[in-house]
């Protein structure tokens, strides 16, 4: 039986400087050659304050918890048995190198299906500028529990 | 101001054609993404969860994906993406990115419908994406 007095809980907010060698690293697993993705002064003189983090960037972001992939743990699924299901993200600023943001999740809902072989877990986050704390994404994360028989 | 391009339902992004999946790019993106987690870069731990080897990251089709997207429309005007992972995808599978306009709103907003399959037809992720030309490039 899926626990549902998870619904509710908050990792609190943590806060992640977006570095340059990150995000170029990241262009690189990703096959994303473009200079506003990879090189800082052709981002610059695009009109962009430094390199462009990537749309999934602000899932990436989430991995920056202090409890790391632990959440896992915490909402009830071990790490053998997780897989991810949705992802579901709104835009309302870019992310560049350099910025300072703030990261906070929790968890909006978990249930069951096929019986109790398939576990849900549903988390929400929210991104912020650190120094005003104006939007830049929302998203929305089903992590799925594939209980092995 | 950018005028925003013709854009009409059933119009196709040009499609992402990627080189066959390798374990270095799964190590790489687990550095970058900072998604640590074992069964994407341990072929051991996901034997021993009883995958048979290690197995793509889903954000990381997910990238591909923003790919299509970002590479058709200025990245500013992603409003929303979402994305649905359908199978698991192994090494050495090759994929293509694709992505078509399903709608385009009275606003000028585009509703684009994205999947990424392998080249033998299997689909790895379904998704949408709402793009919005009147967000003006290079304004960050």
């Amino acid at each position: 039986m899926i626990d549902r007095s998870i619904i509710g809980f908050s990792w609190g907010h943590w806060e992640v400087d977006i570095e340059v060698g990150r995000l170029r690293l990241l262009a690189k697993a990703m096959g994303e050659t473009r200079p506003i993705y990879t090189d800082v002064a052709a981002a610059r003189a695009a009109g962009y304050r430094s390199l462009i983090a990537p749309p999934t960037f602000a899932f990436c972001l989430l991995a920056d918890s202090p409890v790391g992939s632990g959440y896992l743990a915490d909402v009830g699924i071990p790490i053998a048995e997780v897989l991810h299901g949705e992802q579901h993200f709104t835009y309302h600023q870019l992310m560049c190198a350099g910025d300072r943001v703030r990261v906070t999740r929790q968890v909006a809902d978990c249930y069951e299906k096929k019986g109790g072989a398939l576990g849900f877990v549903v988390l929400e986050s929210r991104i912020t500028f650190a120094a005003d704390d104006s939007l830049i994404a929302t998203g929305r994360q089903v992590m799925v529990h594939r209980r092995r028989p | 101001m950018t005028t925003p391009p013709a854009v009409a339902p059933g119009d196709l992004l040009p499609p992402l054609e990627l080189p066959p999946l390798t374990r270095a790019t799964l190590a790489l993106y687990a550095g970058g993404s900072g998604d640590h987690i074992p069964l994407h870069i341990d072929s051991d731990f996901a034997r021993a969860a009883g995958h048979r080897d290690v197995f793509m990251h889903g954000m990381l089709g997910a990238a591909f994906l923003a790919r299509v997207l970002t590479g058709w429309a200025s990245q500013e005007c992603l409003l929303e993406f979402q994305v649905r992972f359908q199978a698991i995808t192994w090494p050495g599978e090759v994929l293509v990115a694709t992505g078509t306009v399903e709608a385009v709103d009275d606003a000028g907003a585009a509703t684009v419908a994205v999947e990424l399959r392998t080249v033998a037809g299997e689909t790895k992720i379904t998704g949408r994406a709402v793009i919005d030309f009147t967000r003006i490039p290079g304004s960050s």
